[in-house]
C-alpha cells in the first residue's frame, strides 16, 4: 500500500494541471472573498448586492470565510475526480492495473493519496479568502475578526472539509469515468443543481428536512457557517452528522465505483 | 526449460455476439522468443490482454510460470510487458512516466534513468511525452517493458509507427533480450517485423490458432520455387511441359512452382538438357503467413 501510494503521489506531481487548478481557485477564491466581503456590509438599498445577504461584525466575517466551501468546493471535487478520469483517458490505466492487479488497492490508493492534496487546497483556499476578504472587511466593515475564535474554527473546518471534498472527488470520477462528463456534471451540480435543490427544498415544509442532507449543505453544517445558511435556508445538521454524511457520500460512490467501473474489463 | 514461461489453455473471451478469441492454447517456450502473429484484428491484443490480468477470459485460462498473472504477488517484477504506444500522459516526462510505476516494482529512480538510457531516449527523458514521435512513444514503452529487469517480456506491436531504421533496432534489440535468456512473446500483424528474431512463431486468424511451431516448422510449409535457365529456351519449355510443372517465363528462363532445386536439375539432366542456372528461389514465409491467415473463402481457419 505504501508502494501504490507512493506511485499515486508521483502520478498527481508529474502533470501539471493540480497546480494550475490550485493558482485559478486561489485566484477565483481572492477575489470572490473581496466581492462578497464589500457587499455583506454594503447598506442595503445603496449599492448592496441583490441576493447577497446583508450582515456585519463576525457574521460578515465569517460569510466571506466560509466561501472555501460555499464556492471553493468545485476545485477539491475536479481535482479529485482526475485521478481516475485521466488515467482512462489517456489510457495510463492499463500500465496502472499491470503493476497492481488488485483493484481495491488501486482505487483505495487515490482516495487516500487526496487526503494531503485536499489538505493543500484547503489551505490554499483559506489563504485565499483571508488575503482577498479580511483588507476588505476591515476597510468598510466592522473588522477582520481573524483573532476570533469562531472566525477560525469555520477556516480550519473549511480546510478539513477541502480535504473531504477531495476525497469524494476521486470517488466520483471513478464512477463517472468520462472525464469531460465527470467535470460538467461536477460543474453543475455544485454550481447550479444544489444551490437550487436547497433554496427549493428548504421553502417546501415536508422537505425542508432533507435539504440538510444534500453534500453542500453537510459540509456547511461541518463548518458552522454558510453562505447559503446565512440566506435563510433553514435547517442544518449538527458538525458530527455533517461529517458522517459526508463521508457516506464518499463511501457510497467509492463502493459504487469499486462494484461498476473496476469491474469491467479495463486497460 | 521444463516450464513454459506463459500457457495459454482454452483461452475464450467473447463480447456479445463476437467471439474475439476462439478457444485458444499455446505455450510460450522459457527462454526462447515467440512471435505472436495474425492479422489485425485477430485477437492478439484481446489475448495478450487476458494473459496479463487485464481481460477476464470467457473461458480458459492463462499462467505465467504456474499461476495467472494477478496471482504473482509483484507481477510486475516477473513479467515486463508493453501493450500500447499511446498509453501515456501526454503531460508526463518519459522519465516521470518511468517513476511514478517504479515504487510498485521496486526500482529505483537510478534505474529509470538506466532503462531510458538503454532505449535510447536519454536525450527526451525530460521532455513531455506530447512531443514525442512514435517511434519514440514505442522506446518508452520497451523501456518500461524493461524496468524491472523481467525474466518475461510480452510487447504488444512494438514495430508500429517505427521507421525503417527503427526497426532494424528493435531486431537488434530482441536479438539482444534473446541472448539474455529472456522469454519474450512478441506480438506482430507482419512476419518479416519479426522473421529474423523469433525461434518459435504462433499464427492465428479470426482469434483462432492457424499454426503453432518452431519458425523452421513454419518454413517447411513454404513452397519451394524454382529458377531454371537454359541456353535453349525451347528445350526447357518442353521439360516443363512434360513434367507438368506450374511455371512461369521469367526473364530468359522459367520459375516452377513447388519443386525443389534437385528434381528440376534431375529431370533436365535425364532429359539431356543443358542448364546455365539452377537457383533455389527463398522460400517465402510471407506466403505462408498470408496462407494461413487467409478468410475461410480461400483456406478454412483449421486447427
Amino acid at each position: 500500500m505504501r508502494a501504490a501510494l507512493l506511485t499515486e503521489y508521483r502520478k498527481l506531481v508529474s502533470t501539471r494541471f493540480w497546480w494550475i487548478l490550485l493558482i485559478v481557485m486561489a485566484g477565483y477564491l481572492a477575489f470572490l472573498a473581496a466581492v462578497i466581503a464589500f457587499s455583506v456590509n454594503a447598506e442595503t438599498g445603496d449599492g448592496g448586492a441583490p441576493g447577497v445577504p446583508a450582515a456585519s461584525g463576525v457574521e460578515a466575517a465569517t460569510i466571506v470565510y466560509s466561501l472555501v466551501n460555499a464556492i471553493g468546493y468545485v476545485f477539491p471535487l475536479v481535482i479529485g475526480s482526475l485521478a481516475m478520469t485521466s488515467e482512462l483517458r489517456h489510457g495510463t490505466i492499463t500500465q496502472s492495473l499491470l503493476v497492481e492487479p488488485r483493484r481495491g488497492v488501486l482505487l483505495a490508493a487515490k482516495l487516500l493519496a487526496a487526503v494531503p492534496l485536499g489538505l493543500l487546497y484547503g489551505v490554499v483556499a483559506c489563504l485565499a479568502v483571508v488575503l482577498g476578504g479580511a483588507p476588505v472587511l476591515a476597510l468598510v466593515g466592522d473588522g477582520a475578526f481573524l483573532g476570533d475564535g469562531d472566525v477560525l474554527q469555520v477556516l480550519a473546518y473549511g480546510a478539513l472539509v477541502t480535504v473531504v471534498w477531495a476525497v469524494i472527488g476521486v470517488a466520483f470520477g471513478a464512477l463517472v469515468t468520462n472525464q469531460v462528463a465527470a467535470i460538467v456534471v461536477i460543474i453543475a451540480v455544485t454550481q447550479l443543481v444544489e444551490p437550487i435543490a436547497r433554496v427549493g427544498l428548504a421553502s417546501v415544509d415536508a422537505l425542508a428536512g432533507a435539504a440538510a442532507y444534500l453534500p453542500g449543505a453537510a459540509a456547511d453544517a461541518v463548518i458552522g457557517a454558510s453562505f447559503f445558511a446565512s440566506m435563510g435556508s433553514a435547517e442544518v445538521l449538527s458538525r458530527g452528522a455533517g461529517i458522517a454524511v459526508l463521508l457516506t457520500y464518499a463511501a457510497v460512490l467509492a463502493v459504487l465505483a469499486r462494484w461498476t467501473t473496476l469491474r469491467r474489463d479495463l486497460g | 526449460m521444463s516450464t513454459a514461461a506463459i500457457t495459454v489453455e482454452g483461452l475464450t473471451k467473447r463480447f456479445g455476439p463476437v467471439t474475439a478469441v476462439d478457444d485458444l492454447s499455446f505455450t510460450v517456450r522459457a527462454g526462447a522468443v515467440t512471435g505472436f502473429l495474425g492479422p489485425n484484428g485477430s485477437g492478439k491484443t484481446t489475448t495478450l490482454r487476458m494473459v496479463l490480468g487485464l481481460m477476464r477470459p470467457s473461458a480458459g485460462r492463462a499462467l505465467v510460470g504456474e499461476r495467472p498473472y494477478v496471482e504473482h504477488p509483484r507481477p510486475g517484477r516477473v513479467v515486463g510487458s508493453a501493450l500500447e504506444a499511446s498509453s501515456f500522459h501526454p503531460g508526463r516526462s518519459g522519465l516521470d512516466h518511468l517513476r511514478v510505476y517504479a515504487p510498485q516494482v521496486g526500482v529505483s529512480d537510478a534505474r529509470c534513468r538506466e532503462v531510458i538510457d538503454l532505449v535510447g531516449l536519454g536525450a527526451a527523458a525530460r521532455r513531455r511525452v506530447s512531443g514525442y514521435s512514435m517511434g519514440m512513444r514505442q522506446r518508452l514503452g520497451l523501456a518500461t517493458a524493461l524496468l524491472t529487469d523481467p525474466p518475461t517480456i510480452v510487447l504488444d506491436e512494438p514495430a508500429n509507427g517505427l521507421d525503417p531504421e527503427g526497426i532494424v533496432w528493435l531486431r537488434g534489440f530482441l536479438r539482444h533480450l534473446a541472448e539474455e535468456g529472456r522469454s519474450v512473446l512478441v506480438s506482430s500483424h507482419v512476419l518479416g517485423e519479426v522473421q529474423s528474431t523469433v525461434d518459435d512463431v504462433v499464427v492465428i486468424a479470426r482469434g483462432r490458432l492457424v499454426h503453432s511451431s518452431s519458425l523452421a516448422g513454419l518454413a517447411e510449409l513454404a513452397e519451394h520455387t524454382t529458377y531454371v535457365e537454359g541456353p535453349d529456351r525451347g528445350a526447357v519449355a518442353r521439360l516443363v511441359e512434360q513434367h507438368a510443372w506450374s511455371a512461369e517465363p521469367s526473364g530468359a528462363g522459367w520459375t516452377v512452382a513447388d519443386v525443389a532445386a534437385p528434381l528440376v536439375g534431375a529431370a533436365a539432366h535425364a532429359a539431356g538438357v543443358e542448364l546455365h542456372e539452377l537457383t533455389p528461389r527463398g522460400r517465402d514465409l510471407e506466403q505462408v503467413f498470408l496462407r494461413l491467415t487467409a478468410p475461410p473463402a480461400t483456406e478454412g481457419g483449421a486447427r
